[in-house]
């Protein structure tokens, strides 16, 4: 065994035990990380359901969460790389805008809310909600998802590996959705379309960087706007 | 927001830690609302004998010679005074007679709820102050539900604590507010419900009492809440023998639960979950909006 290496590994993981000391120690030691540092390994014990771990990174670190997390853990990511061994909470990843989250568990409702980038991954179901108002943001859910999902989604891709819940994509913009499973229902002006080659090649770009190597793009339906909502027509005053 | 939990034993040998885990529960979510904190437990009834707990804003006073005043109506009486809330024990046979006197001759004095099991405790505060107040983590018992409150639809005062109780051994705690309450709380006078305070949960409670005055069990109670009940909702509701869990269609209001084999539980957060036994190897899961749990000892028995 090199000791060198392992010495070194060690020496530069750092440990937060949140049963020990304060989230505001680690979220603070996370902000002060200095462009270029190559200090960029974290790892959290025993986060217990606290809330907002680890959010604001403007780093590329890597954080290991050992459990499951609260509201909002890993919000407005922007380079990180955050993976929760457990479950999280309300709001998991919400405005990220850019990196990548790992939910090795469940998700509560509105994961991944109003993203800009960077990709979510969850690997069991989303509650409601997930990927409301995305902008931009990339999502791979590997079980279900709840209702209202993509709500008013303006960009960006939800690929999603089981089902979806009622009103997907309600009042959606130009977010892509894609759904393997079964949908219970779609929202108003969500309609599915056409999956088209360059669908199929964003969607194997997506679960290859999801880790997904057992599930073909063409097993998926692609979901999108009807565009019928995005301008005012006293027709369709019952449907806003 | 608001933040409730609860706690439904399978296993016998944690009944006498209920009262100390329902509590660390609780207190774990006092951030949620810190405006009053309530706790019902359900202890192990006693054949032939009623419950009644009693509040009071003075209780030197009103709490004053209870016993004696009572004993004519029921030589088998017994007064337990803890802080501003008392638990009257009598015979079943004449747990109205011993009602009736109490509102006729100490008029300070509100029920908060009766029944062959429950205990309900509830006060403005903080959830510790309130637990440690009335000794609830010495208190045993087969289930139980707590609350700790950010008043939104009535004032933070003691009644307008949950839980809510309107019926014998039922017992209700609330996430939310409701829209239809006002109208559904005119309907239920009508049916001969009776209120103390203008707070929505009352209404609620009110509304699965009269349900299962219908012949319902809780279960199916819940069931119609879903269509008649407007509004957003997170009930846990506790009856003699069951736990009920129910979230409105659009389920903001947040719930999490966890099953092993010593018990189900509840909570607003994870966080209210993370201090049970085994909680690492427990199913934990989200209730599914719109979606009846519904859990019951005998039934299970």
């Amino acid at each position: 065994m090199d000791l060198s290496v392992k010495r070194e590994s060690l020496e530069t993981m750092r440990v937060f035990d949140l049963a020990k000391m304060p989230l505001r120690d680690l979220n603070s030691a996370l902000h002060a990380i200095a462009p270029g540092t190559n200090d960029t390994n974290f790892e959290v014990v025993n986060p217990r359901g606290s809330h907002a771990v680890a959010v604001g990174i403007d780093q590329p670190v890597t954080v290991e969460v050992r459990g499951s997390v609260g509201y909002y853990c890993a919000g407005m990511n922007d380079g990180g790389s955050v993976t929760v061994h457990g479950s999280a909470g309300p709001g998991v990843a919400e405005n990220m805008m850019s990196g990548t989250v790992v939910i090795e568990g469940d998700a509560s409702q509105y994961a991944g809310a109003t993203g800009r980038g960077g990709l979510l991954v969850i690997k069991g179901n989303a509650a409601s909600r997930c990927g409301i108002s995305m902008k931009g943001i990339d999502i791979v859910v590997q079980g279900n998802i709840g209702h209202m999902s993509a709500f008013m989604g303006q960009s960006g891709h939800l690929v999603v590996l089981g089902n979806a819940g009622d009103a997907l994509g309600d009042s959606l913009y130009e977010a892509k959705l894609f759904v393997r499973g079964e949908v219970k229902s779609l929202g108003a002006d969500c309609i599915q379309k056409e999956l088209r080659p360059e669908h199929i090649e964003k969607l194997a770009e997506l679960l290859d960087k999801a880790g997904i190597t057992d599930v073909k793009p063409q097993e998926f339906k692609r979901y999108g706007s009807a565009r019928t909502l995005y301008n005012f027509n006293i027709d369709n005053a019952d449907a806003y | 927001m608001c933040g409730i939990v609860g706690l439904f034993l399978k296993d016998k040998s944690l009944e006498p830690q209920l009262g100390a885990m329902l509590s660390d529960m609780l207190v774990t979510m006092t951030d949620r609302g810190p405006d009053s904190a309530g706790i019902a437990i359900y202890g192990s009834p006693s054949k032939g004998r009623a419950k009644i707990t009693v509040q009071s804003s003075d209780p030197k006073q009103d709490f004053a010679g209870l016993e004696a005043l009572l004993k004519p109506v029921d030589s088998s009486v017994s007064v337990e005074l803890k802080s501003t809330h008392a638990v009257i024990e009598t015979d079943a046979d004449k747990a109205s007679a011993v009602r009736d006197l109490l509102s006729q001759e100490r008029t300070g004095i509100r029920v908060m709820g009766s029944g062959d099991s429950v205990e309900i405790y509830k006060e403005v505060g903080l959830p510790k102050d309130v637990v440690s107040r009335f000794g609830i983590r010495q208190m045993g018992g087969t289930h139980g539900i707590g609350h700790t409150r950010m008043a939104t639809e009535s004032a933070v005062t003691t009644l307008g604590a949950h839980p809510f109780s309107t019926g014998a051994d039922q017992c209700l705690v609330h996430n939310g507010s409701l829209s239809n309450h006002n109208n559904l709380r005119r309907e239920l006078v009508r049916e001969g419900m009776t209120f103390e305070t203008q707070n929505d949960t009352e209404v609620a409670a009110a509304y699965l009492t009269a349900e299962m005055a219908k012949g319902k069990d809780l279960g199916q109670a819940l069931t119609s809440a879903l269509d008649d009940l407007d509004g957003f909702f997170t009930f846990v509701v506790g009856t003699k023998s069951g736990f009920g869990v129910v979230r409105d269609p659009i389920a903001c209001k947040p719930a999490v639960m966890a099953e092993t084999d010593q018990y189900i539980a509840f909570g607003s957060e994870y966080r209210a979950l993370v201090n049970l036994p085994g909680i690492e190897d427990a199913r934990v899961w989200e209730p599914e909006p719109a979606t009846v749990y519904f859990w019951d000892h005998e039934k299970a028995a």
